[in-house]
Protein backbone atom coordinates (compact mmCIF):
# COMPACT_ATOMS: atom_id res chain seq x y z
CA UNK A 1 0.00 0.00 0.00
CA UNK A 2 1.85 3.61 -0.63
CA UNK A 3 2.36 5.87 1.88
CA UNK A 4 -0.10 8.85 2.88
CA UNK A 5 1.44 11.74 1.09
CA UNK A 6 2.26 15.06 2.75
CA UNK A 7 2.41 18.84 2.03
CA UNK A 8 3.85 21.67 3.82
CA UNK A 9 3.61 25.47 1.71
CA UNK A 10 4.32 28.81 2.79
CA UNK A 11 2.73 31.57 2.04
CA UNK A 12 3.11 35.39 3.03
CA UNK A 13 5.14 34.25 6.20
CA UNK A 14 8.46 33.99 7.96
CA UNK A 15 9.52 30.34 8.07
CA UNK A 16 8.76 30.22 11.49
CA UNK A 17 6.00 27.87 11.66
CA UNK A 18 7.98 25.27 9.25
CA UNK A 19 10.67 25.46 12.35
CA UNK A 20 8.05 24.82 14.60
CA UNK A 21 7.09 21.40 13.03
CA UNK A 22 10.40 20.43 13.41
CA UNK A 23 10.50 21.31 17.01
CA UNK A 24 7.96 18.15 17.51
CA UNK A 25 11.97 16.37 17.82
CA UNK A 26 11.97 12.67 17.14
CA UNK A 27 8.49 12.69 16.10
CA UNK A 28 9.23 14.00 13.23
CA UNK A 29 11.13 10.97 12.22
CA UNK A 30 8.00 8.66 12.56
CA UNK A 31 6.13 11.52 10.36
CA UNK A 32 8.94 11.16 7.62
CA UNK A 33 8.87 7.28 8.10
CA UNK A 34 4.76 7.68 7.65
CA UNK A 35 4.28 9.84 5.36
CA UNK A 36 5.61 10.75 1.53
CA UNK A 37 6.63 14.09 1.17
CA UNK A 38 5.60 15.28 -2.22
CA UNK A 39 5.79 18.91 -1.43
CA UNK A 40 7.58 21.41 0.78
CA UNK A 41 9.49 23.84 -0.50
CA UNK A 42 11.22 24.91 2.80
CA UNK A 43 12.92 21.43 2.59
CA UNK A 44 13.19 19.67 -0.76
CA UNK A 45 12.95 21.09 -3.96
CA UNK A 46 9.96 20.57 -5.67
CA UNK A 47 8.49 22.76 -8.11
CA UNK A 48 4.58 24.12 -8.36
CA UNK A 49 4.74 21.99 -11.53
CA UNK A 50 5.32 18.61 -10.07
CA UNK A 51 1.97 19.90 -7.74
CA UNK A 52 -0.02 20.38 -10.62
CA UNK A 53 0.99 17.02 -11.93
CA UNK A 54 -0.74 15.30 -9.31
CA UNK A 55 -3.92 14.22 -9.20
CA UNK A 56 -6.89 15.88 -7.92
CA UNK A 57 -7.00 15.03 -3.47
CA UNK A 58 -3.65 13.62 -4.41
CA UNK A 59 -2.11 14.97 -1.25
CA UNK A 60 -3.53 13.12 1.76
CA UNK A 61 -2.48 16.42 4.26
CA UNK A 62 -1.20 19.81 3.93
CA UNK A 63 -0.08 22.17 6.25
CA UNK A 64 -0.44 25.91 4.40
CA UNK A 65 1.31 28.41 6.86
CA UNK A 66 1.01 32.03 5.88
CA UNK A 67 -1.40 34.62 4.72
CA UNK A 68 -2.80 35.94 1.36
CA UNK A 69 -0.77 38.74 0.18
CA UNK A 70 -0.26 37.91 -3.35
CA UNK A 71 -0.89 36.52 -6.15
CA UNK A 72 0.69 33.77 -5.93
CA UNK A 73 -0.10 32.78 -2.77
CA UNK A 74 -3.85 33.11 -3.79
CA UNK A 75 -2.68 30.36 -6.39
CA UNK A 76 -0.84 28.18 -4.30
CA UNK A 77 -3.65 28.38 -1.92
CA UNK A 78 -6.34 27.36 -4.90
CA UNK A 79 -4.04 24.11 -6.48
CA UNK A 80 -3.31 23.06 -2.97
CA UNK A 81 -6.78 23.26 -2.09
CA UNK A 82 -7.89 21.05 -4.91
CA UNK A 83 -4.68 18.98 -4.48
CA UNK A 84 -5.32 18.21 -0.80
CA UNK A 85 -7.66 15.91 1.11
CA UNK A 86 -6.87 17.49 4.43
CA UNK A 87 -5.82 21.21 4.40
CA UNK A 88 -4.74 22.66 7.28
CA UNK A 89 -4.37 26.19 8.00
CA UNK A 90 -1.47 26.02 9.64
CA UNK A 91 -0.26 29.33 12.33
CA UNK A 92 -1.17 32.49 12.75
CA UNK A 93 -0.48 33.91 9.37
CA UNK A 94 -2.67 31.29 7.86
CA UNK A 95 -5.45 31.73 10.36
CA UNK A 96 -5.59 34.88 11.22
CA UNK A 97 -3.20 37.21 9.13
CA UNK A 98 -0.91 37.52 12.09
CA UNK A 99 2.06 40.28 11.27
CA UNK A 100 1.48 40.54 7.04
CA UNK A 101 -1.78 41.25 8.10
CA UNK A 102 -0.82 44.45 10.00
CA UNK A 103 -0.30 45.70 6.49
CA UNK A 104 -4.30 46.35 6.44
CA UNK A 105 -3.61 49.26 8.03
CA UNK A 106 -2.61 51.50 5.89
CA UNK A 107 -2.10 51.35 1.82
CA UNK A 108 0.29 49.26 -0.48
CA UNK A 109 2.03 52.66 -2.04
CA UNK A 110 2.16 53.65 1.41
CA UNK A 111 4.43 50.41 2.53
CA UNK A 112 6.07 50.03 -0.53
CA UNK A 113 7.02 53.76 0.21
CA UNK A 114 8.30 53.01 3.76
CA UNK A 115 10.37 50.01 2.30
CA UNK A 116 12.13 51.02 -0.95
CA UNK A 117 11.99 54.99 -0.23
CA UNK A 118 11.99 56.24 3.39
CA UNK A 119 14.18 53.63 5.01
CA UNK A 120 17.83 54.34 5.39
CA UNK A 121 19.99 52.06 3.19
CA UNK A 122 23.76 51.76 2.95
CA UNK A 123 22.98 51.13 -0.61
CA UNK A 124 21.87 54.11 -2.67
CA UNK A 125 21.26 51.85 -5.94
CA UNK A 126 18.59 49.74 -4.09
CA UNK A 127 15.46 52.21 -4.22
CA UNK A 128 13.33 50.00 -6.89
CA UNK A 129 10.33 48.89 -5.76
CA UNK A 130 8.74 46.29 -7.24
CA UNK A 131 6.78 46.12 -10.44
CA UNK A 132 4.93 43.46 -11.36
CA UNK A 133 6.09 43.64 -15.10
CA UNK A 134 9.57 44.36 -15.99
CA UNK A 135 11.58 44.17 -19.34
CA UNK A 136 15.00 43.09 -19.57
CA UNK A 137 17.20 42.16 -22.93
CA UNK A 138 16.04 38.34 -22.65
CA UNK A 139 12.68 39.30 -22.28
CA UNK A 140 9.49 40.15 -20.11
CA UNK A 141 9.94 39.27 -15.96
CA UNK A 142 6.70 38.69 -13.97
CA UNK A 143 6.97 38.71 -10.08
CA UNK A 144 3.57 38.52 -8.26
CA UNK A 145 1.56 41.34 -7.97
CA UNK A 146 0.89 42.43 -3.86
CA UNK A 147 -3.06 42.68 -2.96
CA UNK A 148 -4.12 45.76 -1.22
CA UNK A 149 -5.57 43.46 1.30
CA UNK A 150 -4.46 40.74 3.45
CA UNK A 151 -6.69 37.95 3.66
CA UNK A 152 -6.29 34.91 5.30
CA UNK A 153 -6.41 31.32 4.14
CA UNK A 154 -9.98 30.68 4.59
CA UNK A 155 -11.15 33.60 3.39
CA UNK A 156 -9.86 32.72 0.10
CA UNK A 157 -10.15 28.59 0.41
CA UNK A 158 -12.55 26.18 2.76
CA UNK A 159 -10.20 25.28 5.13
CA UNK A 160 -10.56 21.55 7.12
CA UNK A 161 -8.68 22.53 10.36
CA UNK A 162 -6.93 25.36 11.66
CA UNK A 163 -3.76 25.29 14.21
CA UNK A 164 -3.28 28.69 15.55
CA UNK A 165 -0.57 29.97 17.51
CA UNK A 166 2.90 32.19 15.96
CA UNK A 167 3.82 29.45 15.54
CA UNK A 168 1.67 26.83 16.62
CA UNK A 169 3.46 25.27 20.27
CA UNK A 170 5.39 21.78 19.35
CA UNK A 171 3.70 19.84 22.29
CA UNK A 172 -0.01 20.98 20.67
CA UNK A 173 1.47 20.03 17.13
CA UNK A 174 2.62 16.92 18.68
CA UNK A 175 -0.76 16.20 19.92
CA UNK A 176 -2.45 16.62 16.21
CA UNK A 177 0.54 14.24 14.55
CA UNK A 178 0.03 11.95 16.74
CA UNK A 179 -3.50 11.23 16.75
CA UNK A 180 -3.28 11.27 13.01
CA UNK A 181 -0.24 8.76 12.94
CA UNK A 182 -2.35 6.39 15.09
CA UNK A 183 -5.40 7.08 13.28
CA UNK A 184 -7.09 8.40 16.08
CA UNK A 185 -10.27 10.49 14.89
CA UNK A 186 -10.07 14.25 14.67
CA UNK A 187 -13.05 16.55 15.19
CA UNK A 188 -15.32 16.49 12.34
CA UNK A 189 -13.29 19.12 9.43
CA UNK A 190 -14.64 22.20 8.00
CA UNK A 191 -12.51 25.23 10.00
CA UNK A 192 -12.72 23.15 13.20
CA UNK A 193 -9.56 24.31 15.56
CA UNK A 194 -7.24 21.53 16.65
CA UNK A 195 -4.16 21.96 18.62
CA UNK A 196 -5.30 24.53 21.24
CA UNK A 197 -7.89 25.20 23.87
CA UNK A 198 -11.13 26.67 24.34
CA UNK A 199 -11.20 29.36 27.24
CA UNK A 200 -9.05 32.57 27.60
CA UNK A 201 -5.62 32.34 28.08
CA UNK A 202 -5.97 33.94 31.34
CA UNK A 203 -7.36 30.66 32.61
CA UNK A 204 -4.10 29.09 31.96
CA UNK A 205 -2.48 31.80 33.63
CA UNK A 206 -0.98 30.90 37.08
CA UNK A 207 -0.45 34.08 38.05
CA UNK A 208 -2.12 36.05 40.55
CA UNK A 209 -5.06 38.13 39.85
CA UNK A 210 -6.38 41.10 42.25
CA UNK A 211 -8.98 42.94 40.10
CA UNK A 212 -6.75 45.88 41.08
CA UNK A 213 -7.40 49.08 38.66
CA UNK A 214 -4.26 51.03 36.95
CA UNK A 215 -4.02 54.64 36.13
CA UNK A 216 -2.03 54.08 33.11
CA UNK A 217 0.01 51.82 30.62
CA UNK A 218 3.27 51.10 30.54
CA UNK A 219 5.30 49.28 26.90
CA UNK A 220 7.18 46.35 28.19
CA UNK A 221 10.50 48.57 28.43
CA UNK A 222 9.16 51.01 30.56
CA UNK A 223 8.87 48.43 33.45
CA UNK A 224 10.36 45.46 35.11
CA UNK A 225 7.08 43.61 36.18
CA UNK A 226 6.84 42.31 39.68
CA UNK A 227 6.60 38.67 39.40
CA UNK A 228 3.69 36.39 40.28
CA UNK A 229 0.96 39.20 39.75
CA UNK A 230 -1.16 39.43 36.31
CA UNK A 231 0.31 41.58 34.31
CA UNK A 232 -2.47 43.12 32.88
CA UNK A 233 -3.15 44.71 36.30
CA UNK A 234 -0.19 46.21 36.08
CA UNK A 235 -0.24 48.26 33.43
CA UNK A 236 1.09 46.14 30.75
CA UNK A 237 -1.81 45.24 28.09
CA UNK A 238 -1.79 41.46 28.22
CA UNK A 239 -4.13 40.26 25.41
CA UNK A 240 -4.47 36.96 27.61
CA UNK A 241 -8.44 38.01 28.30
CA UNK A 242 -8.86 37.83 24.35
CA UNK A 243 -6.50 35.29 23.38
CA UNK A 244 -7.31 31.73 22.97
CA UNK A 245 -5.92 29.36 25.51
CA UNK A 246 -3.49 26.58 24.35
CA UNK A 247 0.20 28.20 24.71
CA UNK A 248 0.13 27.14 28.64
CA UNK A 249 1.28 31.06 29.18
CA UNK A 250 4.36 31.19 28.13
CA UNK A 251 4.96 34.67 27.57
CA UNK A 252 3.44 35.70 31.14
CA UNK A 253 4.57 33.46 32.98
CA UNK A 254 8.68 34.96 32.26
CA UNK A 255 7.45 38.93 32.55
CA UNK A 256 6.77 39.35 28.89
CA UNK A 257 2.21 40.25 27.93
CA UNK A 258 1.03 38.00 25.94
CA UNK A 259 0.48 39.59 22.71
CA UNK A 260 -2.64 37.54 21.68
CA UNK A 261 -0.75 34.75 19.13
CA UNK A 262 -3.64 31.99 19.46
CA UNK A 263 -6.52 34.21 18.17
CA UNK A 264 -9.28 34.91 19.40
CA UNK A 265 -11.91 32.42 21.20
CA UNK A 266 -14.80 31.16 18.51
CA UNK A 267 -17.03 33.62 17.46
CA UNK A 268 -14.84 36.51 19.46
CA UNK A 269 -13.34 39.82 17.51
CA UNK A 270 -9.97 39.43 19.51
CA UNK A 271 -9.46 43.43 19.04
CA UNK A 272 -13.15 44.70 20.48
CA UNK A 273 -12.91 41.82 23.39
CA UNK A 274 -9.38 42.99 24.25
CA UNK A 275 -10.64 46.54 24.21
CA UNK A 276 -13.45 45.81 26.66
CA UNK A 277 -10.62 44.34 28.88
CA UNK A 278 -8.85 46.92 29.15
CA UNK A 279 -11.29 49.24 30.02
CA UNK A 280 -12.20 47.53 32.47
CA UNK A 281 -9.15 47.94 34.70
CA UNK A 282 -9.19 51.60 34.01
CA UNK A 283 -9.73 53.10 37.26
CA UNK A 284 -9.71 56.58 36.19
CA UNK A 285 -13.34 58.70 36.26
CA UNK A 286 -13.91 58.97 40.00
CA UNK A 287 -17.67 59.43 41.45
CA UNK A 288 -16.42 62.18 43.15
CA UNK A 289 -15.31 64.66 39.62
CA UNK A 290 -18.06 66.14 37.45
CA UNK A 291 -19.12 64.14 33.78
CA UNK A 292 -16.23 66.56 32.27
CA UNK A 293 -13.48 65.70 34.46
CA UNK A 294 -14.12 62.47 34.31
CA UNK A 295 -13.89 61.72 31.02
CA UNK A 296 -10.50 63.69 30.55
CA UNK A 297 -8.98 61.79 33.10
CA UNK A 298 -10.06 58.35 31.63
CA UNK A 299 -8.83 59.82 28.44
CA UNK A 300 -5.34 60.56 29.95
CA UNK A 301 -5.29 57.24 30.70
CA UNK A 302 -5.82 55.58 27.42
CA UNK A 303 -3.81 58.28 25.91
CA UNK A 304 -0.97 55.87 27.52
CA UNK A 305 -1.57 52.89 25.20
CA UNK A 306 -0.03 53.84 22.49
CA UNK A 307 -1.20 52.33 19.05
CA UNK A 308 -4.33 50.44 19.87
CA UNK A 309 -5.48 48.57 16.78
CA UNK A 310 -1.92 47.86 16.40
CA UNK A 311 -1.51 46.04 19.71
CA UNK A 312 -5.13 44.78 20.04
CA UNK A 313 -4.74 43.20 16.87
CA UNK A 314 -1.26 42.13 15.95
CA UNK A 315 -2.52 38.78 15.12
CA UNK A 316 -5.83 38.61 13.81
CA UNK A 317 -6.55 42.09 12.04
CA UNK A 318 -7.24 40.26 8.47
CA UNK A 319 -9.97 38.05 10.03
CA UNK A 320 -11.39 41.02 12.38
CA UNK A 321 -14.83 42.43 12.06
CA UNK A 322 -13.78 45.19 10.32
CA UNK A 323 -10.87 43.43 8.60
CA UNK A 324 -8.89 46.50 7.30
CA UNK A 325 -8.67 50.30 7.50
CA UNK A 326 -10.57 52.79 5.41
CA UNK A 327 -7.91 54.73 3.69
CA UNK A 328 -9.20 57.72 1.11
CA UNK A 329 -10.80 55.33 -1.34
CA UNK A 330 -10.00 51.58 -0.93
CA UNK A 331 -9.87 50.01 -4.07
CA UNK A 332 -10.70 46.50 -2.08
CA UNK B 1 -35.12 67.15 -0.76
CA UNK B 2 -35.89 63.21 -1.52
CA UNK B 3 -32.26 62.66 -2.67
CA UNK B 4 -30.62 63.92 0.44
CA UNK B 5 -28.76 61.26 1.78
CA UNK B 6 -30.43 59.52 4.51
CA UNK B 7 -27.35 57.96 7.14
CA UNK B 8 -28.46 55.38 8.98
CA UNK B 9 -27.85 55.08 12.53
CA UNK B 10 -27.89 52.42 14.89
CA UNK B 11 -28.77 53.83 18.28
CA UNK B 12 -28.10 51.31 21.50
CA UNK B 13 -30.33 52.98 23.96
CA UNK B 14 -30.76 52.19 27.61
CA UNK B 15 -33.59 51.10 29.28
CA UNK B 16 -33.73 53.19 32.26
CA UNK B 17 -33.16 56.53 30.45
CA UNK B 18 -32.44 56.94 26.66
CA UNK B 19 -35.26 54.82 26.05
CA UNK B 20 -37.66 56.28 28.13
CA UNK B 21 -36.38 59.46 26.38
CA UNK B 22 -36.58 58.21 22.50
CA UNK B 23 -40.38 56.93 23.93
CA UNK B 24 -41.05 60.58 25.30
CA UNK B 25 -40.05 61.98 22.48
CA UNK B 26 -42.23 60.43 20.50
CA UNK B 27 -45.44 60.70 22.64
CA UNK B 28 -44.58 64.01 23.20
CA UNK B 29 -44.56 64.62 19.16
CA UNK B 30 -40.81 65.87 18.88
CA UNK B 31 -40.11 66.44 15.40
CA UNK B 32 -36.22 64.78 14.84
CA UNK B 33 -34.77 62.91 11.66
CA UNK B 34 -36.01 59.23 11.42
CA UNK B 35 -32.81 58.47 10.81
CA UNK B 36 -31.87 56.14 14.03
CA UNK B 37 -32.77 52.31 14.37
CA UNK B 38 -33.17 51.88 18.14
CA UNK B 39 -32.01 48.87 19.83
CA UNK B 40 -32.69 49.06 23.81
CA UNK B 41 -29.87 47.38 26.01
CA UNK B 42 -30.65 47.28 29.53
CA UNK B 43 -27.55 49.28 30.23
CA UNK B 44 -24.61 51.35 27.93
CA UNK B 45 -22.49 48.74 29.61
CA UNK B 46 -23.88 46.12 27.98
CA UNK B 47 -23.10 47.90 24.59
CA UNK B 48 -19.69 45.35 23.16
CA UNK B 49 -17.31 47.23 21.52
CA UNK B 50 -18.15 43.98 18.79
CA UNK B 51 -21.62 45.66 18.72
CA UNK B 52 -20.21 48.58 17.45
CA UNK B 53 -17.54 47.36 14.96
CA UNK B 54 -20.76 44.87 13.60
CA UNK B 55 -23.07 48.13 12.91
CA UNK B 56 -20.60 49.76 11.10
CA UNK B 57 -19.66 46.88 9.16
CA UNK B 58 -23.17 46.09 8.22
CA UNK B 59 -23.82 49.40 6.66
CA UNK B 60 -24.65 51.32 9.73
CA UNK B 61 -23.16 55.34 8.72
CA UNK B 62 -22.78 56.20 12.77
CA UNK B 63 -23.61 54.63 15.93
CA UNK B 64 -25.34 56.37 18.75
CA UNK B 65 -24.86 55.42 21.94
CA UNK B 66 -27.55 57.09 24.88
CA UNK B 67 -27.14 56.54 28.54
CA UNK B 68 -27.98 57.55 31.41
CA UNK B 69 -26.22 61.06 33.52
CA UNK B 70 -23.11 59.89 35.41
CA UNK B 71 -24.22 59.37 38.88
CA UNK B 72 -27.68 58.75 37.63
CA UNK B 73 -26.83 54.88 36.32
CA UNK B 74 -29.09 51.90 37.55
CA UNK B 75 -26.41 50.13 37.36
CA UNK B 76 -24.38 52.41 39.74
CA UNK B 77 -21.64 52.97 37.04
CA UNK B 78 -22.03 51.27 34.02
CA UNK B 79 -22.49 54.47 32.11
CA UNK B 80 -18.76 55.19 32.99
CA UNK B 81 -17.61 51.72 32.59
CA UNK B 82 -19.38 52.63 28.57
CA UNK B 83 -17.37 56.00 29.01
CA UNK B 84 -14.57 53.85 29.51
CA UNK B 85 -14.57 51.86 26.15
CA UNK B 86 -15.95 54.59 24.37
CA UNK B 87 -13.18 56.94 24.56
CA UNK B 88 -10.24 53.90 23.70
CA UNK B 89 -12.95 52.86 20.80
CA UNK B 90 -12.36 56.09 19.41
CA UNK B 91 -9.19 56.00 19.63
CA UNK B 92 -8.71 52.84 18.05
CA UNK B 93 -11.51 54.04 14.94
CA UNK B 94 -9.81 57.17 14.32
CA UNK B 95 -6.58 54.35 12.94
CA UNK B 96 -9.17 52.60 10.96
CA UNK B 97 -10.22 55.29 9.11
CA UNK B 98 -13.15 56.15 10.94
CA UNK B 99 -14.08 59.52 11.79
CA UNK B 100 -14.70 60.50 16.03
CA UNK B 101 -18.44 61.40 14.28
CA UNK B 102 -19.68 58.29 13.27
CA UNK B 103 -19.78 56.82 17.01
CA UNK B 104 -21.14 59.23 19.44
CA UNK B 105 -22.20 58.58 23.43
CA UNK B 106 -24.78 61.14 24.91
CA UNK B 107 -26.41 61.35 28.24
CA UNK B 108 -30.05 61.42 28.21
CA UNK B 109 -32.31 60.99 31.11
CA UNK B 110 -35.94 60.10 30.54
CA UNK B 111 -37.50 63.61 30.66
CA UNK B 112 -35.19 64.51 28.06
CA UNK B 113 -37.24 63.67 25.18
CA UNK B 114 -36.00 66.79 23.73
CA UNK B 115 -32.39 66.90 24.22
CA UNK B 116 -32.31 63.06 22.59
CA UNK B 117 -33.67 64.26 19.79
CA UNK B 118 -31.58 66.91 18.98
CA UNK B 119 -28.57 64.55 19.30
CA UNK B 120 -30.36 62.39 16.69
CA UNK B 121 -30.64 65.60 14.34
CA UNK B 122 -27.44 66.82 15.10
CA UNK B 123 -25.37 64.08 14.25
CA UNK B 124 -27.46 63.40 11.13
CA UNK B 125 -26.26 66.58 10.00
CA UNK B 126 -22.77 65.38 10.98
CA UNK B 127 -23.02 62.33 8.80
CA UNK B 128 -24.66 63.92 5.74
CA UNK B 129 -21.25 66.33 5.92
CA UNK B 130 -19.25 62.71 5.93
CA UNK B 131 -20.96 60.89 3.40
CA UNK B 132 -21.73 57.20 3.68
CA UNK B 133 -19.58 54.60 4.89
CA UNK B 134 -20.35 51.96 3.24
CA UNK B 135 -17.86 49.55 4.66
CA UNK B 136 -18.65 45.68 2.51
CA UNK B 137 -18.78 47.51 -0.10
CA UNK B 138 -16.23 50.78 -0.18
CA UNK B 139 -13.62 49.32 1.86
CA UNK B 140 -13.66 45.70 2.09
CA UNK B 141 -14.78 45.67 -1.66
CA UNK B 142 -17.75 43.27 -1.32
CA UNK B 143 -21.05 43.71 -3.51
CA UNK B 144 -22.93 46.43 -2.61
CA UNK B 145 -25.94 45.93 0.26
CA UNK B 146 -29.08 47.54 -1.24
CA UNK B 147 -30.49 49.42 1.41
CA UNK B 148 -33.59 51.15 -0.79
CA UNK B 149 -34.03 49.49 -3.67
CA UNK B 150 -34.03 52.79 -5.94
CA UNK B 151 -30.31 53.36 -4.17
CA UNK B 152 -28.98 50.54 -6.66
CA UNK B 153 -30.86 51.52 -9.49
CA UNK B 154 -29.18 55.41 -9.08
CA UNK B 155 -26.12 53.60 -8.49
CA UNK B 156 -25.75 54.76 -4.92
CA UNK B 157 -23.50 57.44 -4.11
S1 LIG C 1 2.39 32.31 12.19
FE1 LIG C 1 4.18 33.29 13.09
S2 LIG C 1 5.76 31.75 12.95
FE2 LIG C 1 4.16 31.15 11.53
S3 LIG C 1 4.73 32.06 9.57
FE3 LIG C 1 3.39 33.51 10.61
S4 LIG C 1 4.77 34.93 11.65
FE4 LIG C 1 5.94 33.09 11.16
S1 LIG D 1 -4.06 39.22 31.73
FE1 LIG D 1 -2.17 38.14 31.20
S2 LIG D 1 -0.99 38.06 33.08
FE2 LIG D 1 -3.10 38.56 33.64
S3 LIG D 1 -4.04 36.59 34.08
FE3 LIG D 1 -4.46 37.03 31.93
S4 LIG D 1 -2.80 36.04 30.83
FE4 LIG D 1 -2.16 36.16 32.97
S1 LIG E 1 1.20 33.81 25.87
FE1 LIG E 1 0.09 34.73 24.17
S2 LIG E 1 1.65 35.53 22.77
FE2 LIG E 1 2.64 34.08 24.20
S3 LIG E 1 2.59 32.12 23.11
FE3 LIG E 1 0.78 32.20 24.40
S4 LIG E 1 -0.85 33.03 23.08
FE4 LIG E 1 1.11 33.45 22.10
Amino acid sequence: MPRPTFAMYWAASCGGCEISLLNVGELILDVDAAFDVVFWPCVADFKYQDVEGYPDGYIDLCLFNGAIRNSENEELAHLLRRKSKTLVAFGSCACEGCAPGLANLTTNAATIRTVYTDSLTTDESRTQAPRPVTQVPEGEIRIPVLYETVRTLDQVVPVDYIIPGCPPEARQIAAVLRAVLTGMPLPPPGGTIIGAGNVALCEECPLAKNVKQITRFYRPYEIVPEPGICLLEQGLVCMGPATRSGCGALCPQVGMRCEGCYGPLDGQDQGARMLAAVASVVAAGGAHLDEHAQAEEIAAVMDTLVDPAGTFYRFSLAHSLLRRARVADNSA
Amino acid sequence: MENEFQPIIVGFLCNWCSYRAADLAGTARIRYAPTMRPIRVMCTARVEPEFVLKALREGADGVLIAGCHPGECHYVEGNIKALRRFILLKAMLRQFGVEDERVQLVWAAASEGKQLAEAVDRMTEQLRALGPLRWRQRVLGEQPVARHAREVEVGGD
